[in-house]
């Protein structure tokens, strides 16, 4: 272990003009891999004796105790994945499950935080149209599914927007809240430096609503895989929601299980992809919060 | 010499439920030009608002105040405005920080960074330039703050109790610092305190508020420069103003 110190010698210092130096001592870390990763390993390592244990009692339990007819089982599960990804099942509906949530997630996303941003700056524009937005968020998304049948018809756009429908509102609000919590402290530091407005918008609202904008998204995340579904489980011939109300057509509790699982590992992907940009955009964030 | 500020019975109200809260009444005021003037007061007595009035940043309730015979209407980049909350953007390192003020100006990135740390260094903050705002102490910030304000190269400085973070080692240092970005620059400093030694180690003139931004006491500093806070302190003309500020404190709490 080194240690360097960046203050120096308090008695070097003499020089007139530069205040001392002080601050911590900056001691050099040189935990091995091991230690850094110690944490993570055990976390990892209780997460997949969590998934063993569930998949072990279900096991054990279908059959003797539960209705294998109700509960399937895991290796049931396995084999129906198998045997979709063999015949190619697995992956055209993934596709197309795939497309409907990214799609609508961009769309919902981009057009909540447009909107949030030229509409929440100005408070009087808030104030008029926040009502109505809330009034709108609290439908049930489901209810416009049959709404949007008749509107778009029943291939892909329909999904499409019951996806973004949902995403647009919550990254509508958080970015929205962002924008007016930004502290007025802030802006009136770079009028100070001659700021146009364009900068103040750019330098300052910006990066300071990006929390809100970056929570959005992540909540978003389900909601844009919810709303493809039950896109396609309203209507479709295509898709996971479709392999979830086939299978259960014929009672094929297996193949509904497979079906959410692929649902739900998709969803896991996406989350780490957003999680990965709220890494990089909050730096800044203190040090002890990142844990 | 010109009148840098001239403040000409100024009021401030802020509104809040129908009742008004007045924070100044009538104040009377001129800074000249190149002057170090001290704004010395109780907690609450209006110091803040006065200086956000200089800023530009609000506009009086009631009376006018100019600044080089213009009436301020905005704030203005020749005033330097240190504030008395800290106000470093969070998401931006020390180094980006203070190069805002020749980023908005749209100065050249290698100028502006080699200008920025040098004024990093002589707020004693080397080695802290990638270090965000949450990561650096009160005085740190502070210190960041300022060096933030002088890379924008004001002409006047408005300083709202600057060092009263920091210990007294290091605030001797950053006043040494300030008196000599200030002697012979022709610039003018306008600076808040409580703190009565420091009013006197610093300015050519002290003016004492009293509760409402009241003038008790408007009195010029000769001691002679530069003033070393230990000599100071047992110069028998250094205790008697400093006995007087004191009293007009006290006064003032009337
Ligand atoms: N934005 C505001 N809204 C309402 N009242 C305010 C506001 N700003 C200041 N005041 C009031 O004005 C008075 C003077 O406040 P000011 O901040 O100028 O005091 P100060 O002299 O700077 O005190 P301190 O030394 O504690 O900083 C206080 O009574 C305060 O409550
Ligand atoms: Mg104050």
């Amino acid at each position: 272990m080194t240690i360097e110190s960046t203050a120096g010698s308090p008695v070097a210092r003499a020089t007139p003009g530069t205040a001392p130096p002080t601050g911590p001592l900056r001691i050099r870390t040189e935990n091995t891999w091991r230690q850094r990763q110690g944490y993570r390993t055990m976390i990892w390592t209780a997460r997949a004796l969590v998934l063993v244990i569930f998949l072990v009692a279900w096991w054990l339990l279908s059959g003797p105790v539960l209705d294998p007819q109700f509960v399937g089982s895991p290796f049931g599960v396995a084999e129906r994945l198998v045997e979709w990804t063999g015949n190619g099942v697995l992956w055209s509906n993934t596709w197309i499950t795939v497309q409907e949530v990214v799609l609508g997630f961009l769309l919902g996303a981009v057009a909540g935080a447009v909107l949030a941003y030229l509409v929440a700056p100005v408070r009087a524009i808030w104030d008029v149209i926040s009502p109505f937005v809330m009034a709108l968020y609290a439908i049930p998304k489901v209810a416009l599914a049959p709404l949007f049948i008749v509107w778009f018809g029943i291939g892909i756009d329909m999904k499409v927007l019951l996806a973004a429908v949902s995403v647009f509102f919550l990254v509508f609000l958080n970015t929205a809240v962002g924008v007016q919590e930004v502290d007025r402290g802030l802006i009136d530091a770079v009028r100070l430096m001659g700021a146009s407005r364009r900068d103040v918008a750019l330098k300052v609202i910006l990066p300071a609503s990006m929390t809100g904008l970056l929570t959005g998204l992540r909540v978003g995340i389900p909601y844009a895989v919810i709303g493809a579904v039950i896109g396609e489980l309203v209507a479709s011939n295509r898709g996971l929601g479709y392999l979830i109300s086939d299978s259960s057509a014929s009672f094929d509790t297996n193949g509904v299980f497979a079906a959410l699982v692929v649902l739900s590992i998709l969803a896991t992907i996406l989350n780490s992809l957003v999680s990965l940009i709220s890494k990089r955009a909050n730096r800044w964030k203190p040090l002890s919060a990142e844990g | 010499m010109t009148t840098q500020f001239a403040v000409r019975k100024v009021s401030k109200h802020f509104s809040k439920d129908g009742e008004d809260l007045v924070a100044l009444r009538e104040v009377d005021l001129d800074v000249e030009e190149g002057s170090f003037v001290v704004l010395l007061g109780r907690s609450g007595c209006g110091k803040s608002t006065l200086l956000n009035l200089l800023a530009g940043l609000t506009t009086a309730t009631s009376g006018a105040i100019t600044y080089q015979g213009e009436k301020i209407t905005d704030v203005r980049t020749q005033v330097g405005y240190l504030t008395q909350q800290d106000t470093l953007m969070p998401w931006r390192d020390v180094q980006r920080n203070v190069e805002m003020p020749r980023e908005l100006r749209g100065e050249r990135r290698e100028v502006r960074r080699a200008a920025a740390g040098q004024l990093i260094e002589r707020v004693g903050l080397s080695g802290f330039e990638k270090s965000y705002p949450r990561e650096l102490s009160g005085g740190m910030r502070r210190r960041a703050s300022l060096a933030r304000m002088l890379s924008g190269d004001p002409e006047t400085l408005l300083l709202d109790e600057p060092f009263s973070a920091l210990d007294a080692q290091l605030r001797t240092e950053l006043q040494a610092e300030l008196l000599r970005l200030w002697a012979g620059s022709g610039r003018t400093v306008v600076f808040v305190t409580h703190d009565i030694e420091e009013a006197l180690l610093l300015a050519d003139r002290v003016v004492v508020l009293g509760p409402l931004g009241r003038i008790v006491l408007d009195q010029e500093i000769d001691l002679p420069r530069p003033r070393d806070p230990d000599d100071m302190r047992v110069a028998p003309h250094f205790v008697a103003l400093h006995r007087q500020l004191s009293a007009a404190l006290k006064e003032g709490a009337l």
